[in-house]
């Protein structure tokens, strides 16, 4: 038998004959729709799939995109990402963090900024990889920036245990890790208050973030389908994937339908891994408040250590050099009615100029699974097309 | 721009082009600086004359080393204008504490390679800095070429033209990556470290007319197209299925979230000539080893002057950027 490659993985599902037939099958059916529908895909490796697959280019005019605010780095507030900066600065510190954290800017600069001036920030794969650099650092505070939703929780959690058991003492966490379900209840609020005030409505149906539901379960968005009228499709991130959620959503509408389904049968359970969600409880417990960049508090979003871990809690340690007042982003950034599905990236006045992946002033333009970025790489030929068809 | 150099400025793309043109190009500007050529053309399109600087970490990865690398590096440079290399110079900046026995390797590679290109290192410069002052052993050389073909320009790029690429893509940058982040796989990336002379010479020899010649170093093919495309105000049609990518790469990038496109080579050029010399040029590339996957990837359009534009095997297209930013993996 041949060996399995990575691409037998992959291959089948950025096959050019299924998403031209999902497109055709799409355009069909949609052609009863009543109305055009506006899907919400929550999570930025979605929105990274349809801008980089050009996905748009395939689907008809009646079916629309907001672009959620499921960016771990996105979301992040300018003071947290102080406190990072803030950390890397301490002479017996490394920091440590995923992927492009370390681009975001806070009101002193980025981690990026900070290593140029001397600091040791380093970007792990895995947060195992901290088990390392804790041991070949005794004489350090090794502290781990914990990022991201459901699904980089549990790798958190795996350290924490792992670094108890081997008895490594120097490694300290500071805990940002936040949950899915909440912002898009409240993403749902807006919508009410909205409809109160006589604007239209936004959100019909959401795309489900499925490596979140590989950890939580799909369970976690029962309420949206039955108790907010929202269909849901928890769907896989390669293009016949996100095709085919979007396909199963069109059917519900078509049928009248509000139900929660999982497109991503390969991976996704409605239960999802127990025991990854009993060592998340074992450590953290919901913060009563988050403040989400662009988005605001938002209750019960967010995780923190608990209180028997504070030895180990990089917040309590360094409390009181780590500023707690909110910081605003830049006046003319509108990432924040970007997040909320209320504007898209062009219609921003700096995107593409003062606003760039360079250089960016705000959150959805720093990481490349934020809405911004993905369409400045991916999105402007799309747009020119249109721009000049108009 | 920041108060102080970043990663970022160094990476072959957009935040690197912006502090090369501020700090540098106005300050320095003159004519032959302002064509901003793979090698600057001297003494009256006889001579071409070029620098390159290396400072790769691990300075031992698979498929070359540091020594290789600084002879491969100008001298490519040199053959993307169509020049022979001929004379080369060497400076060599050792850290106190570095191995003998690693620099007499390096040399030795060095060497090697210098051969496979004909060309001589006819003058250098030793310094020794005080530990911590640089990583190991920075390199640097300079070379001079003998133009055997003139006209052959990043800005001579012509509607119409077929681009081909050499092989496959991305190998050095993601050979390094792993290299340097110690991401163990089952097969290991090769970089494809090597020089381009005797493949260009093989092409003039048969009679190949390349418009344009490039080797998609730091910023890879992504960086190159985009180039051409400024240089040239044309646009690039890239087929993005026609794009050779091997399995590891495709690996590599699958799982970090990385494009090919946007990965360093060190031995893989694009290449702009008449479409009805393609197939003879795909001919003689793929007679060397190593570039049987050497490929017809576009053509070269009108549509969008200045951008390059990506098109999907589905029918759906994008503009292809300039990379941006430090390369980092994405996080879920």
């Amino acid at each position: 038998m041949r060996e399995l490659q990575l691409r037998d993985l992959y291959e089948r599902f950025r096959d050019p004959a299924t998403l031209q037939a999902l497109s055709e099958l799409i355009h069909r059916e949609a052609a009863g729709l009543k109305r055009p529908i506006n899907i919400m895909e929550v999570c930025g490796g979605h929105t990274h799939t349809i801008m980089k697959y050009g996905l748009k280019q395939l689907l008809p005019e009646s079916i629309r995109f907001i672009h959620g605010p499921g960016c771990p780095v996105c979301i992040m507030p300018k003071e947290r990402i102080d406190h990072a900066y803030a950390l890397a600065m301490q002479p017996e510190v490394i920091l440590a963090t995923l992927g492009d954290m370390i681009k975001v800017p806070g009101s002193k600069g980025s981690l990026q900024d900070a290593r140029s001036r001397g600091a040791d920030v380093r970007f792990v794969y895995s947060p195992l990889d901290l088990l390392k650099i804790a041991r070949e650092n005794p004489d350090k505070k090794v502290v781990y920036f914990a990022i991201g939703f459901e699904t980089t929780t549990p790798m958190t959690a795996a350290l924490i245990e792992q670094a108890r058991k081997a008895g490594i003492d120097n490694l300290l966490y500071h805990i940002n890790h936040v949950t899915v379900p909440e912002p898009m209840e409240m993403l749902l609020g807006d919508r009410r208050e909205a409809q109160e005030s006589g604007e239209k409505s936004r959100i019909d149906a959401f795309i489900g973030p499925s490596h979140v539901s590989v950890i939580a379960g799909a369970k976690i968005y029962r309420p949206f389908p039955e108790r907010y009228g929202r269909p849901v499709v928890v769907s896989g991130f390669e293009p016949v994937d996100v095709m085919e959620g979007v396909l199963m959503l069109v059917r519900q509408f078509i049928q009248g339908r509000s139900e929660l389904e999982i497109q991503y049968k390969r991976s996704v359970t409605m239960e999802g891994n127990l025991s990854a969600q009993r060592l998340i409880e074992k450590y953290f417990e919901r913060r009563e408040n988050f403040r989400w960049r662009g988005l605001g508090e938002i209750p019960r979003s967010a995780l923190r250590l608990k209180e028997e871990y504070a030895q180990i809690d990089a917040e309590k340690i360094y409390a009181e050099i780590l500023p707690d007042e909110p910081i605003d982003d830049h006046k003319l950034c509108i990432c924040g009615e970007i997040l909320r599905g209320m504007a898209q990236p062009y219609e921003c006045k700096v995107f593409g100029k003062a606003c760039k992946p360079s250089s960016p002033l705000g959150s959805c333009m720093v990481s490349s699974e934020g809405a911004c970025a993905a369409y400045y790489k991916y999105g402007e030929l799309l747009h020119e097309a249109r721009r000049s068809e108009a | 721009m920041n108060e102080s150099i970043t990663l970022a400025q160094g990476n072959g793309g957009e935040e690197n082009r912006d502090l090369i043109s501020e700090l540098f190009f106005k300050p320095l500007a003159n004519e032959i600086l302002e064509r901003a050529e793979d090698a600057a053309v001297i003494e009256g399109g006889r001579l071409a004359f070029t620098t390159d600087s290396f400072t790769v970490s691990p300075l031992f990865f698979p498929g070359g080393d540091i020594g290789k690398l600084s002879v491969c590096g100008t001298c490519n440079d040199l053959a993307m204008m169509g020049a022979r290399p001929k004379y080369l110079t060497l400076g060599v900046i050792l850290e106190e504490g570095f191995e003998i026995e690693q620099l007499r390797r390096i040399v030795e590679s060095l060497s090697r390679e210098l051969a496979r290109n004909g060309a001589s290192v006819v003058a250098g410069d030793t310094k020794v800095v005080p530990k911590g002052s640089v990583d190991g052993i920075f390199l640097n050389t300079s070379g001079i070429g003998e133009i055997l073909v003139p006209g052959i320009s990043a800005s001579n790029v012509r509607l119409g033209d077929a681009i081909l690429v050499s092989r496959d893509i991305g190998r050095h940058g993601a050979a390094i990556f792993a290299g340097r982040e110690g991401i163990e796989l089952s097969s290991a990336v090769e970089s494809d470290c090597a020089s381009l002379w005797p493949m260009v010479e093989a092409l003039l020899e048969a009679g190949i007319t390349p418009h344009a010649m490039r080797d998609a170093t730091r910023g890879g093919v992504a960086a190159a197209l985009n180039e051409w495309a400024a240089s040239s105000a044309v646009c690039p049609l890239i087929d993005e299925g026609a794009l050779p990518v091997s399995d590891e790469v495709a690996g590599i990038c699958e799982m970090l979230g990385f494009e090919a496109t946007a990965l360093a080579n060190e031995g893989t050029f694009l290449l702009a000539l008449p479409p009805q010399e393609a197939p003879r040029a795909l001919e003689v590339l793929r007679r060397f080893e190593g570039n049987e996957s050497a490929a017809v990837i576009g053509e070269v359009g009108d549509r969008y002057p200045g951008r390059v534009v990506l098109q999907s095997q589905w029918g759906t297209s994008r503009f292809l950027e300039l990379p941006t930013g430090e390369l980092l993996p994405r996080i879920c």
